[in-house]
């Protein structure tokens, strides 16, 4: 009796093998969700120590364009107006996310529908290719060639949201361009078939089916692209200027959030107002991180095809 | 031991290390940079054994510079640089200043071509920004503009714009740029020994305390003639041996 | 005008756009790689980097990087095994899962200088791992784990439930399914994604600055004991990669041939990711063709 009930209501091998595969899966995530706590926990902490150690009013901080923090103004408060550099920052990021979609949904059209054949035989691994250059490398092209460029149409120095605008455009593309080829295979072949066999162009059925169809993840590969934008530095940071200043036009140097920090954060004491000012920059970029994969998410979730 | 800091120090410090670790191979001897700023906070807070830094500590807020102790190594003397379409090879100090606060614009105010002048300044806080305002801004504010914070970042920007002038450590002076005469004196390493040239700093490397017994060893040997004599020369430096001035952390000159 | 007309039209447009784009890609992989490879020699590959004088290589760097790729990996690839298990197979479709998805995303789009200060802070001085391959692997494991956790799952997903439900009917526990029917089968597509997430640690700069360092100590070859000081297998040692040495002779650099040496080991960079990309396709579709018996 005692062997037959312990035989049947003791975990079977397999139930045990669960168990196992749940502990190891779960102990990853686990880990993973760790990491990610302490980088947002550190960054926060350090992030808002400017508006509670420093008492520096987050009005000022947001809406001020003056950024000197190691020197005070006249009123005797530190100028940590850090409103040019989100200027420049949201500038540059969906300037380039302007131009590049059209690019990459037309490379990514190709690669799906007009020369599958070829075209993911050839650009594929191309623009897989364009995502392993280091950013130095575009920063270094970008003041080599683009900056000049630049300076030789418009004059003055060359640098500035253009000439960043230009650079994460390339820096993008390959992004955009996969994640929109993922969202246009995903429209299921009978879509096309069913549109063509109306007696639809092949334009007409890109514009009126696939692109409609693929619209909420083609939304989702644009914000990706500018989620990577927003955060790309090295490169920006050779080709913006660096001067924190109220854009006037696209072609007068200034100063994203990344680039200000990449700049400064090795020449500052760690535990001053300089120091903790550049934290809150940090803090800035990894709110705006999180609302664009919020945006993400809401995107994707409305737009999943029900098949 | 570990020595973290001043990114225009490394390169020194690096090779230096390495000859030093060749002939005591007990030591070991991490060298990185991470700017100036780095260097002090973390020389300070005891996590690494040396600082390195291009500034005084005194001049650093949030630094207790009486708890740390300098061993000044090497002197670095900086120029200003012009584009050379500017046609500008001379000018004096006030014209200079009044360049960098932004009250001159044109080249042709101080005798060169009708140019408009763009200002390359260095970034805020570095050493090198901070040698050169002390020299040249007499506490006056440098007017907004580019910032760039590298060496070979600002001498690639100044050789390819027109109009161009920032400032550069001697070593990275090439034939793309020009270096200023100020009042007819030039940038020259004997100037600067005597002082004739006014722009210069120490390159430091602080220590928590006095130093332990395999740092000091370290930094004797950064101080004993095989440095100062072959490498700091090599590396565009000046020996701090040849110095016939000093410089105290409030800029005071004295002979 | 007729649809025919629009259709044409339309079409010529896309073409346009398209040839734009190759013409740049051409254009910046052309200068990549023109300008450098006249730089590239077996001296150039195989001696040493020198500080100050002309005529340094990049033998280390180069190893170095490959080096922390492979740490980079052991890391963060068994990391991302199990939660894109956990996420295609075990996670229910609910906010939790969502709040996880997005702070897994979150890490990927962090800028990379944040990452590196953060490592810095932690590892290097907290933890006392020092300026150290291992630090810097762990600063990269940042980047990689989105990418990895993203394309496993999806090789994962794309495994038909048919085999699920194969596995099921078989009385295998959903483990062993998972274990020996469902990663077998998403192999190929693990493979592809590992490699290419490669790319992005190898052109990663900003992040090892503070965490692996910027210099490279000489490194003896000979020596295969991980734990001495100079061996080059030495997991604690300071370490100075490809990207990170192009970044510091553009800057700092005060070598007379910091350019050539720049544009050589962009090119070298580039090359070495070209071979990942082709290495990539070739074993995936190997691998596919062995799995599926098919040509």
């Amino acid at each position: 009796m005692d062997e037959i009930q312990k035989k049947l209501t003791a975990p079977s091998k397999a139930s045990r093998e669960d168990v196992t595969g749940r502990i190891i899966s779960y102990t990853c995530i686990a880990a993973i969700i760790i990491l990610v706590i302490s980088i947002l926990y550190f960054i926060t902490s350090r992030g808002i120590a400017t508006f509670t150690t420093n008492h520096v009013s987050l009005w000022q901080f947001l809406s001020g364009k003056e950024w000197n923090p190691g020197t005070l103004n006249a009123k005797g408060q530190p100028q940590v107006g850090a409103l040019p550099m989100i200027v420049t920052s949201f500038s540059v990021t969906i300037l380039a996310a302007l131009v590049a979609t059209p690019f990459a949904i037309a490379v990514a059209l190709f690669m799906t529908d007009i020369a599958p054949k070829n075209g993911a035989k050839f650009l594929q691994p191309v623009i897989e290719l364009l995502v392993g250059i280091p950013s130095v490398v575009y920063g270094f092209i970008g003041l080599t060639v683009v900056v000049p460029f630049i300076r030789h149409l418009f004059g003055g120095t060359g640098s500035g949201i253009l000439a960043g605008t230009i650079v994460l455009f390339v820096m993008v593309l390959p992004t955009i361009t996969s994640l929109s080829v993922d969202a246009l295979r995903a429209v299921p072949t009978y879509f096309r078939s069913a549109s063509l066999a109306l007696g639809a162009t092949r334009f007409q059925t890109i514009y009126k089916v696939l692109l409609r169809a693929a619209m909420p993840r083609l939304l989702t590969a644009v914000i990706f692209g500018m989620a990577r934008a927003f955060g790309e530095a090295l490169a920006v940071q050779m080709v913006i200027g660096n001067a924190v200043l109220m854009p006037r036009n696209l072609v007068t140097p200034t100063s994203t959030l990344t680039s200000q920090l990449t700049t400064n954060i090795g020449n500052t004491i760690m535990g001053t107002l300089p120091n903790n000012a550049l934290w809150s920059l940090a803090l800035i970029l990894l709110l705006m991180s999180l609302v664009f994969n919020l945006l993400i998410r809401c995107i994707g979730k409305r737009g999943e095809i029900k098949s | 031991m570990t020595a973290v800091g001043s990114t225009a120090l490394q390169p020194l410090v690096e090779q230096a290390a390495q000859d030093y670790q060749a002939s005591n191979k007990k030591v070991n001897l991490t060298v990185q940079g991470g700017g100036s700023g780095t260097g002090l906070s973390q020389v300070q807070q005891g996590a690494v054994q040396i600082g390195n830094s291009d500034i005084f500590a005194e001049q650093s807020s949030g630094i207790k510079a009486n708890k740390l102790v300098d061993h000044k190594v090497a002197v670095v003397g900086m120029t200003p640089v012009v584009n050379p379409s500017t046609g500008v090879t001379n000018i004096s100090m006030a014209q200079l200043r009044d360049i960098f606060t932004g009250k001159i614009t044109n080249w042709k105010q101080v005798g060169g071509k009708d140019q408009k002048i763009s200002v390359i300044n260095r970034a805020q806080g570095s050493g090198t920004r901070a040698t050169f305002e002390s020299a040249v801004l007499e506490g006056k504010k440098a007017v907004t503009s580019q910032e760039q914070d590298s060496n070979g970042t600002v001498q690639k920007l100044v050789s390819s714009t027109p109009g161009a002038i920032s400032y550069l450590a001697f070593s990275y002076v090439n034939d793309k740029v020009k270096a200023l005469s100020i009042g007819n004196v030039k940038p020259t390493d004997k100037n600067v020994t005597t002082n004739k040239w006014t722009i210069w700093s120490y390159e430091h490397m602080y220590t928590k305390g006095q130093p332990n017994k395999a740092t000091e060893g370290f930094l004797k040997y950064m101080n004993s003639g095989k440095v100062q004599n072959s490498l700091v020369h090599k590396l565009g430096y000046i020996s701090i041996h040849d110095m016939k001035v000093t410089k105290n952390a409030k800029n005071v000159v004295t002979k | 005008m007729t649809p025919n007309q629009t259709d044409r039209i339309a079409t010529q447009v896309i073409n346009v756009l398209v040839l734009i784009v190759v013409l740049i890609l051409m254009f910046l992989l052309g200068d990549i790689i023109l300008n450098g490879f006249p730089h590239i020699s077996w001296h150039f590959l195989t001696s040493p980097s020198s500080p100050f004088s002309a005529g340094g290589g990049i033998r280390d760097q180069l190893f170095n990087s490959l080096y922390l790729l492979i740490l980079t990996l052991i890391i963060s690839f068994p990391l991302a095994l199990g939660s894109a298990i956990y996420l295609a197979e075990y996670a229910g479709n609910n906010w939790r899962t969502g709040l996880i998805r997005t702070a897994i995303e979150v890490l990927s789009s962090l800028p990379s200088v944040v990452v590196g200060l953060f490592g810095y802070l932690l590892f290097v001085i907290q933890f006392h791992l020092g300026f150290s391959i291992l630090s810097g692997a762990i600063a990269l494991t940042f980047f990689n784990l989105p990418l990895l956790v993203r394309s496993i799952e999806g090789s994962l997903h794309a495994v038909p439930d048919t085999q699920r439900e194969a596995g099921m009917a078989l009385g295998l526990s959903s483990w062993r399914t998972i274990r020996s029917i469902i990663l077998p089968a998403a192999l190929p597509g693990i493979l592809t994604g590992i490699i290419l997430s490669a790319g992005r640690v190898f052109g990663e700069a900003a992040a090892l600055i503070y965490t692996a360092g910027q210099s490279a100590p000489i490194l003896n070859y000979a020596d295969w004991n991980p734990t001495d000081g100079s061996s080059f297998l030495n997991p604690m040692r300071p370490a100075e990669t490809l990207a990170v040495h192009i970044w510091k002779v553009n800057t700092e650099g005060v070598t007379p041939d910091a350019i050539s040496i720049s544009a050589g080991a962009s090119a070298v960079l580039i090359i070495v990711i070209l071979l990942f990309n082709f290495g990539a396709r070739a074993i995936g579709a190997h691998m596919y063709k062995k799995m599926t018996g098919g040509k």
